[in-house]
């Protein structure tokens, strides 16, 4: 069947009468992507689960379920004592998901509210200004996204983990602050792209040019035209960049470059690396309730931020 | 196009010292050559170490990282390449293999990936909002949201350890291009071992081409000038083929490009896992020890791939959109 | 009287949506004779490029589609999609509005009008160039060899609209549907296609069917109007009957809301369009309309004589001569 531009058809039908805000309507259409929506109250339900630990986590992280004394307690398969079964020194999976769930979380929405703010700034100084700066800000870029990922990971953090300064503000390099401030440091520039791209295109339209004749700073600009504009692909930015941490994050303890387990701290990540000789072992119990737990949480934010792509985007309506 | 192509490639050359030479100062200050050389080589005399930090040229000092890059350089450029700190090794006979079994894993994943994803994208985009479109969309979204260890370590605890639990065999092994102490070339052992690293990877670009592919198209069918192509009264297959899979091709295309020179690095994560000896992999053990004479190459081989296939994308997308090629 | 080259009868369009079915056109009928430039006047929403797009079978999916239009005696309305196809661009052309987006970015000039011409003429490649080149030089683009070698990019818009016109008439349609031809572009250049459009329909005998909201336009290049409102004929007759004495008053608001010399304000329609989901029941212009009486809502779309012209008001009779 041949096609017509689904916008013109709306114009040239008179599908108009409504009048709602941007937001408004791109909140409707995110509601209508059942997907997304289901992901937020699955998401909504983990949190609280996490902040509620207390009521369900009888272990500390690094309490061995029982004694040593008592019997073996290694490598249990779940039970009532150990609902997800207990790991290579007793402790309970359980309580430990629970505890890492909440450590991955932090990872990923921190980093990504860091980088969000740092690319931001970034790309939107970089497409107002245009110019070297412009120039700079874009080969950094594109080298940086072009390289491996994790070689460059791996090789800026070692880099900063050597400068004093760095590790005095945030930490040793195996610290959970460490991790925040690389993957801050490695995600602004998806999100400087993206919003530069934005600038660009805001930049040339009438109300812009408006505010700049009644004589309002760049700043100004900034802060009340072109950001509100550009929430929408600085939200899905904001799910990709949360994902995105939580999972290099795993993946840098997957290879040993994680936080430090030595220090009683734990992550989704940890206990994934952790399950790797296990697993062969047969002792699935301890792959697979990291997995599951990492698993909801990046399937959740990608239905959301999908579904946020969708509702700002409506030309490209996706999954429902 | 040649003017386009010539004005392109003349910034090859400075763009590979830039980089190398950023990649040189990154290494040296992340991962301290010496040091680890003295690590790996407890014994090692005074003499030793002269003779590594000379061949090297790891001089200390602002000036001593320019000096050493140059002294890097004219080594590496007259294939005089030292020597690994662990076991003294050749570099270039281990790189080569290497680079040999990443290109094998990565080019048969692209080419799954590239192939299926297409299909499935375009499968997708001429029916938007429709279940067949819900299905791709939604299967590609899960299989990026599945980071590739998440898959490895399962397919690893299915095909390999359960198999041999239930069946008494394993299905797929699960490490090694070879089994261990085997010897020559075998392509059923091969294909064997690249089975399970090759469904990893390609779930992934699977995943990215369908998404790629499908939002590609759906641009293109919303333009105005499918509706002139329409208008023209030709068929509806020579619309889609000539119209919009023309036009629709043209970012696929600069992708495809990028994710084949992303190849030579190997897929680091799969590598890892599989423990597959590829550049990944050659990456990992010489990264954690600190391997400077290992590690630089290896760096050069990466980035002279992003940027020569960032090039050939580039004049891709130009032979294949006429607004870019201005001349 | 000649067979007309287009013969609508009580078409009917509509959409199906999420918020119910659009009835975006509601029984237009209409006659095209050989030759002819009739202009078709209504505001966006009016279902005047919709009723075209629905002859051409250019809708999407969600469009239903009754009555019938006959092109030159084809069928074009409830037959097979290749029936259909076979007559667009041979028959029945159309250009569009966007002269930029509308031509393929990545083909050059000449493939596209050679693709016109070999999809409904069996000529070899050389000759179906050779013609584009002449149809790009009938249509005043200079350069034609060269410029057929050139990508859209390097046209501007007036030169490209140019470009659609001679792919449009490369098989020698006996209609042209012209969707607000000039309307993405400057004035000057609007007045140069203008001239191109009839320079076609002179050489070529070509019937034209220009779709616009612009009253002015109509008035320089129409023999006839048709105004359309809400998916209704409201109004129609020869251009200088209609723009001397119109009977509909939305008609009038139409023309007292178009500038002119002698007139120091002008006139807007008030309110809005009706909505489509939900039409009014009876001349579903009342809700705007100041002469509106209770007998209006029950008013049918038939079309009354008055003079020259046709309209659907039930009141023109007794309203004429009442204040313009």
């Amino acid at each position: 069947m041949a096609e017509t531009p689904a916008s013109n058809l709306d114009a040239a039908v008179g599908l108009t009468a409504e009048s709602l805000s941007p937001g408004r309507l791109a909140f409707r259409r995110f509601l209508t992507h059942r997907a997304a929506v289901v992901s937020v109250g699955i998401l909504v339900l983990l949190i609280l689960w996490v902040l509620l630990s207390p009521l369900t986590a009888r272990y500390g992280v690094n309490e061995q379920v029982f004694d040593i004394s008592q019997g073996p307690n290694q490598n249990l398969p779940p039970a009532s004592f150990a609902w997800f079964g207990t790991d290579i020194i007793g402790r309970d999976v359980y309580s430990r998901v629970l505890y890492g769930v909440r450590v991955s979380l932090i990872i990923g929405l921190a980093s990504a509210v860091f980088s969000l703010a740092l690319g931001s700034l970034i790309g939107a100084v970089a497409g107002l200004k245009g110019g070297l700066f412009d120039d700079v800000v874009m080969r950094v870029t594109d080298v940086f996204l072009a390289f491996p990922f994790l070689v460059a990971l791996l090789v800026v953090r070692n880099m900063f983990g050597a400068v004093g300064w760095v590790t005095f503000l945030v930490g040793e390099p195996s610290s959970v602050r460490f991790m925040v401030f690389l993957f801050a440091v490695f995600g602004w520039m998806g999100v400087a792209r993206v919003l530069r791209a934005q600038v660009m295109s805001l930049k040339e339209r009438e109300f812009v040019e408006a505010a700049r004749a009644l004589g309002a700073s760049n700043a100004r600009i900034i802060m009340r035209h072109l950001l509100p504009n550009s929430i929408g692909p600085m939200l899905v930015a904001l799910s990709l960049g949360v994902v995105g941490a939580i999972v290099s994050e795993a993946t840098l303890s997957l290879f040993g470059y994680g936080p430090d387990p030595g220090t009683g701290a734990t992550s989704l990540g940890l206990m994934v690396a952790g399950s790797k000789s296990a697993v062969r072992a047969g002792y699935w119990w301890l792959a697979l309730y990291p997995f599951a737990a990492l698993l909801v949480i990046t399937l959740c934010v990608s239905f959301i931020g999908d579904g946020l792509r969708d509702a700002f985007d409506p030309k490209h309506g996706g999954a429902r | 196009m040649l003017r386009y192509t010539l004005r392109r490639a003349v910034w090859l050359l400075p763009t590979l010292l830039l980089v190398t030479f950023l990649v040189y100062v990154a290494l040296r200050l992340g991962t301290d050559p010496v040091a680890s050389y003295r690590r790996t080589n407890i014994r090692a005399s005074k003499k030793k170490i002269d003779q590594y930090i000379a061949a090297n040229g790891l001089y200390s000092g602002a000036f001593g990282y320019i000096r050493g890059y140059f002294k890097w350089l004219w080594g590496f450029v007259t294939l005089d390449w030292p020597r690994s700190i662990k076991g003294s090794r050749e570099v270039w006979p281990h790189l080569k293999d290497a680079l040999a079994n990443s290109l094998r894993l990565g080019l048969v994943a692209s080419f799954i990936g590239i192939l299926v994803g297409n299909a499935l994208g375009v499968l997708a985009a001429l029916r938007p909002g429709r279940l067949r479109d819900t299905l791709v969309n939604s299967s590609a979204l899960v299989g990026l949201a599945v980071p590739p260890f998440v898959s490895a370590l399962l397919l690893q605890l299915f095909f390999a350890v359960y198999w041999q639990k239930w069946f008494g065999y394993a299905l797929f092994p699960v490490s090694g291009v070879y089994p261990a102490g085997h010897q020559g070339f075998d392509l059923f052992l091969m294909l064997k071992h690249m089975a399970l690293p090759v469904v990893v990877v390609s779930i992934q670009s699977i995943a990215v081409y369908s998404r790629y592919m499908r939002a590609s198209l759906l641009d293109v069918l919303n333009s105005e000038y499918m509706r002139t192509a329409r208008a023209k009264g030709i068929s509806e297959r020579r619309v889609l083929v000539h119209h919009a899979l023309r036009n629709a091709l043209i970012p696929v295309t600069t992708l495809a490009f990028l994710d084949v020179g992303a190849v030579v690095g190997g897929l680091i994560i799969t590598e890892g896992l599989f423990e597959y000896p590829g550049m990944g992999r050659f990456f990992l053990v010489a990264y954690s020890n600190g391997d400077f004479p290992e590690l630089m190459p290896w760096m050069v081989l990466i980035i002279g791939s992003v940027v020569v296939f960032n090039l050939l994308a580039d004049i891709a997308y130009a032979k294949l959109d006429p607004r870019i090629r201005l001349g | 009287m000649m067979e007309p080259v287009l013969s609508i009868r009580d078409l009917h369009v509509s959409f199906a949506t999420p918020a119910g079915r659009v009835q975006a056109v509601r029984g237009v009928s209409l006659d095209v004779q050989p030759g002819e430039l009739v202009g078709i006047v209504g505001e966006s929403g009016s279902g005047k490029s919709v009723s075209f797009l629905s002859i051409m079978g250019l809708l999407p999916g969600t469009a239903s589609v009754t009555g019938s239009a006959k092109v030159a005696g084809t069928e074009m309305i409830g037959v097979p999609d290749s029936q259909v196809r076979a007559q667009r661009g041979k028959k029945i052309a159309m250009i569009f509005q966007d002269p930029l987006s509308a031509l393929n970015p990545v083909h050059r000039i000449g493939a596209q009008v050679v693709e016109m011409i070999q999809a409904h003429q069996n000529v070899s490649k050389e000759a179906a160039h050779s013609r584009a080149v002449e149809l790009l030089d009938l249509v005043g683009l200079p350069q034609p060899d060269v410029r057929a070698r050139q990508y859209p990019h390097e046209f501007s818009g007036g030169m490209r609209q140019r470009v659609m016109i001679a792919m449009a008439i490369a098989n020698d349609p006996d209609v042209l549907i012209a969707d607000e031809p000039t309307t993405a572009l400057d004035v000057t250049v609007q007045a140069q296609i203008l001239d191109v459009i009839e320079n076609v329909r002179r050489q070529l005998r070509t019937a034209v069917v220009f779709i616009t909201h612009d009253l002015g336009v109509v008035a320089r290049v129409a023999d006839r109007v048709e105004v359309m409102y809400a998916g209704n004929t409201s109004e129609r007759g020869l251009v200088n009957d209609i723009f001397a004495t119109p009977h509909h008053p939305y008609t009038r608001g139409l023309l007292s809301s178009l500038p002119s010399a002698n007139k120091e304000r002008l006139k807007p329609i008030v309110g809005a369009p009706p909505n489509m989901i939900a039409p009014p029941s009876g001349c579903a212009f009342r809700a705007r309309c100041e002469h509106a009486l209770e007998a209006c809502a029950s008013a049918g779309n038939e079309l009354v004589r008055i003079g020259s012209t046709e309209t659907s008001c039930i009141r023109a009779a007794e309203l004429q001569g009442s204040a313009p």
